[in-house]
């Protein structure tokens, strides 16, 4: 896959990689083995049919190819380029075994924004069912509820708490990972399905889940409303201007633009000495996000090993490129004043490594006497995030110890007619997950409204594959609709 | 769409989106009265039924005036449920609250309104209350106090003005209070004084007064909540730090009570003012000083060359 060089790249917000061409493509379909029983398929959250759309580009039904991928995900320009390949299609991939695995991802990514080019859509004949579904949240678990359904012949109103839909992958997820044109494009592709997504709309303030089922005219209800609380870590000095969690420096520059400050209202305020705290997908967001901006040294510090550390390796990488220093085995005590209010400095610990934690990943233990002083002027929090807690506020579903709501494996949670899915159930995970969920729990609520779909006409070609995680299985074809009762 | 055609710094500039920007249909927030108190303060009345419906004394919205606005938060002021509006008093402090001014005329609308957020004021079983205002909290403090009289405590409302020519409401609130103290700063009209003694005075008439409410800037508050103290009364703050998304997302907005972070957009923004940490919140509301002088200079500079004066009425731009 080419890349933007690093001394180029960090001074703008373009996006790093840069994708394939036809010719790249083509080539990298050749490497394909098209597997009779292909491991990527099962790797794959969703079950895409990979080796099937890999022939159809093959073929040069470029067309066709978008069909296939879009009959499992309906984002794929977004989970082309997000998606955690490595842990997934493109880890189990048995070309990896002696070479490179065959760049899913990256081919995933060239079709979706191939459709977006060419304005392909894949807009079924869609009969009204009379149903109504209210979706909370317009995450990628919330719109892919929403996709299903609407295709399914419910009237859908997504109802999204911030001005702009997308979720993380519009206040999180930065542009030279994911530009939000393609946010824009793909949710657009959606709401054509007839899909409202109302945005300004903070659920459980404005009207309750209670009031969408027995006032609003609701049949059903999904939650997808995320798992974006930052965790802080309670330490001295963290409420001193210059240190914030990731959540905040991310969406004041996605959401609101504050790079462009004062042309854009939103300030940010950048440190010289950016210390992010954490080594996960929104750590490296982080770091990256500061170091774009130009600050002029960005640190990573973690308590654990560069081993340990959950970020993507190819973020990690393109992070350590772009001159982020990391610094393994530290970790902050203390976060020291300047005498005005401001960060000065992180008074921090080495560590190293003991017997292994519940985790499975071994225990990070202070060397003693080993504190020192870490200069740092802006303090970056990405340390995990907690429940979003507004629901669970405002209505009588059942949560678990940790705020989450809890559901059984069909995704219903404790009240009738309400689902719920993506973050705010498992706790912070990824992109497609959250969508699989979504597509899952729109299965769950077409059960319990009564809406069948049959699968015996217009049953596309794919090679078979159920069972995987999330699967889509032949139950869930979205095109005629026969209601039982 | 090849990455190159994917390469804007923003994804701004695009077309105008498909989504809706509200609960209801329309495009914005209209904007359907206004009223100037002073040549700061004035009053603005947005159609929204819904949120007229939801609001509860104690909340805030967070608004945006245009596409390249920040999200601004505002105590809902006033809520009417028949005519479905809500009401925001705003002080013009800096950049965006002067430019709010200058640009929010009945007939434009807001780009963005979103709430009502946080928890709604508890009104307890209080049998008599001192609510106070001050500045920017004098509006803000009003529905608090009409709920109260609603639940029949006996209301005493304090509020605190710089000079006389900037009281508003009085009308309002004799309306719904028993009592009504006036302070000014310059003895112009009621009491000279802060609103701290306003309460003293208070006290000293009720010695049965079960709870105070102060809403205003946090140095109005940490005074409030010390003039009590000595008399054990329960103080209940409203807390305004620098917020962003409103819906607990980003912690910007984290203020100690009690020695623990809380997030005042929905644990609060009502507190014990006994408990808060008031010079920490003062602390963090300096935390973006230096953009904020930069953004007001930089906004004035445009409304010379504009030939507008920056803080009095001029015709709607038509932005917004
Ligand atoms: C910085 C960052 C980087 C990431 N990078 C990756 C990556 O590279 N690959 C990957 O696979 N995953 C990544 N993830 C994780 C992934 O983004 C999430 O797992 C996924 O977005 C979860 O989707 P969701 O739909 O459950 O929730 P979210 O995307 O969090 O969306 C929830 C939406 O609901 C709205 N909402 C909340 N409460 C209410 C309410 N009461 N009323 C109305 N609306 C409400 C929120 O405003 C939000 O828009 C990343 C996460 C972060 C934070
Ligand atoms: C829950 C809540 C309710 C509020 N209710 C009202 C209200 O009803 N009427 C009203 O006029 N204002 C209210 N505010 C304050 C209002 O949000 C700020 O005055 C506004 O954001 C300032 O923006 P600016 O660009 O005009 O000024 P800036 O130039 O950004 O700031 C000017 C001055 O205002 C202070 N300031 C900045 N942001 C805030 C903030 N969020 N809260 C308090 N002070 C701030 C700064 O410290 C600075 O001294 C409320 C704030 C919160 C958090
Ligand atoms: S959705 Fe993710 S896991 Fe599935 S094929 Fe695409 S990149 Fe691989
Ligand atoms: S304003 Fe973002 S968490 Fe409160």
């Amino acid at each position: 896959m080419p890349v933007e060089a690093p001394q180029a790249r960090v001074a703008n917000f373009n996006e790093v990689a840069l994708g394939f061409d036809v010719e790249n493509a083509l080539v990298e379909c050749e490497r394909c083995l098209v597997c009779p029983e292909p491991a990527c398929v099962a790797g794959c959250p969703v079950g895409i049919d990979i080796p099937g759309f890999i022939c159809k580009i093959i073929d040069k039904d470029y067309r066709g190819a978008y069909d296939i991928i879009s009959e499992a995900n309906l984002l794929p320009a977004i989970c082309g380029r997000v998606c955690p390949q490595e842990d997934q299609c493109e880890g189990v991939c048995p070309v990896g075994d002696t070479l490179e695995p065959v760049a899913v991802g990256r081919l995933e990514r060239w079709v979706g924004d191939r459709a977006i080019e060419e304005g392909w859509h894949k807009r079924p004949y869609i009969e009204p069912n009379g149903f109504r579904v209210g979706i909370i949240g317009s995450g990628p678990a919330g719109v892919a509820c929403a996709a299903d359904l609407a295709k399914a012949g419910c009237a859908v109103t997504v109802y999204e708490a911030l001005h702009e839909p997308g979720g993380v992958l519009r206040y999180g997820i930065p542009d030279f990972r994911l530009p939000n044109q393609v946010v824009d494009e793909e949710i657009g592709n959606l709401i054509d399905l007839g899909i409202d997504i109302r945005c300004n709309t903070l659920v459980g303030r404005l009207f309750t889940i209670e009031q969408m089922l027995d006032e609003m005219g609701f049949d059903a209800v999904f939650i997808g409303t995320g798992a974006g609380s930052p965790k802080f870590m309670d330490i001295p000095g963290e409420t001193l201007n210059g240190v914030l969690s990731a959540n905040e420096l991310l969406t004041r520059c996605n959401l609101m633009v504050a790079g462009r400050f004062p042309e854009y209202d939103t300030p940010l305020h950048l440190g010289r000495r950016v210390a992010v705290i954490g080594s996960g997908n929104t750590a490296m967001d982080a770091l990256r996000v500061t170091r774009r901006l130009g600050a002029e040294k960005v640190h990573c510090v973690y308590r654990r090993t560069e081993a340990e550390s959950p970020a993507r390796l190819e973020e990690l990488h393109h992070a350590q490129e772009e001159g982020i220093e990391f610094h393994w085995l530290t970790a902050p005590v203390e976060i020291l004043d300047d005498g005005d209010g401001n960060v000065r400095a992180m008074r921090c610990l080495r560590m190293e490594l003991g017997e292994p934690d519940e985790s499975g990943r071994r225990r990070p233990v202070p060397i003693e006497g080993s504190e020192f002083e870490f200069e740092t002027d802006m303090v970056v929090y990405a340390i995990g995030t907690n429940a979003n807690p507004i629901l669970g506020q405002t209505s009588k579903l059942k949560l678990n110890k940790w705020g989450y709501i809890e559901t059984d494996e069909d995704l219903a949670t404790s009240m009738a007619g309400v689902y719920a899915g993506g973050d705010i159930v498992t706790g912070a995970a990824t992109v497609i997950l959250a969508m699989g969920a979504g597509r899952r729990a729109a299965r769950s609520i077409k059960e319990y409204l009564g809406i069948r779909d049959s699968d015996i006409v217009y049953q596309p070609e794919r090679s078979g594959h159920e069972g995987a995680l999330f699967g889509i299985d032949g139950a869930e074809r979205n095109f005629v609709r026969v209601r039982s009762a | 769409m090849t990455s190159q055609s994917t390469k804007t710094a923003t994804g701004r500039g695009r077309e105008p989106p498909k989504w809706r920007m509200g609960p209801a249909s329309g495009a914005g927030f209209p904007i359907v009265d206004r009223e100037d108190f002073s040549d700061a303060t004035f009053r603005l009345e947005i159609d929204h039924p819904v949120m007229a419906k939801a609001a509860q004394p104690g909340q805030f919205v967070i608004i945006v005036t245009h596409d390249h606005g920040e999200r601004i938060p505002l105590t809902i002021a006033d809520y009417d449920r028949v005519k479905g509006t809500v009401t925001l008093v705003v002080q013009a402090v800096g950049k965006s609250t002067r430019e709010m001014q200058q640009l929010c005329r009945p007939g434009t609308a807001l780009y963005s309104m979103v709430g009502p957020m946080g928890q709604p004021s508890r009104i307890g079983e209080a049998k008599k209350v001192i609510c106070v205002g001050g500045g920017l909290g004098v509006a803000p403090i009003f529905p608090q106090a009409r709920a109260f009289k609603e639940r029949g405590a006996y209301v005493i409302s304090v509020v605190g003005f710089r000079n006389r020519d900037l009281i508003f409401w009085e009308d309002k609130f004799r309306e719904c209070c028993d009592e009504l103290i006036i302070c000014t700063d310059d003895g112009s009209a009621g009491i000279k004084g802060l609103v701290t003694k306003g309460i003293a005075q208070a006290i000293e008439q009720h010695p049965d007064i079960d709870e105070v409410v102060a809403v205003g800037p946090p140095i109005m508050m940490k005074a409030c909540a010390e003039a009590t103290r000595p008399h054990g009364i329960k103080t209940v703050v409203s807390l305004n730090p620098i917020m962003v998304d409103g819906t607990g997302m980003c912690g910007g907005c984290r203020v100690k009570i009690g020695g623990r972070i809380m997030f005042a957009c929905v644990d609060g923004p009502d507190f014990d003012g006994h408990d808060v940490d008031f010079d920490d919140l003062m602390n963090r509301l300096r935390r973006f000083k230096e953009e904020e002088q930069l953004a007001l200079e930089r906004w004035t500079e445009t409304c010379r060359r504009l030939d507008m004066e920056p803080h009095t009425t001029t015709q709607d731009s038509g932005r917004s």
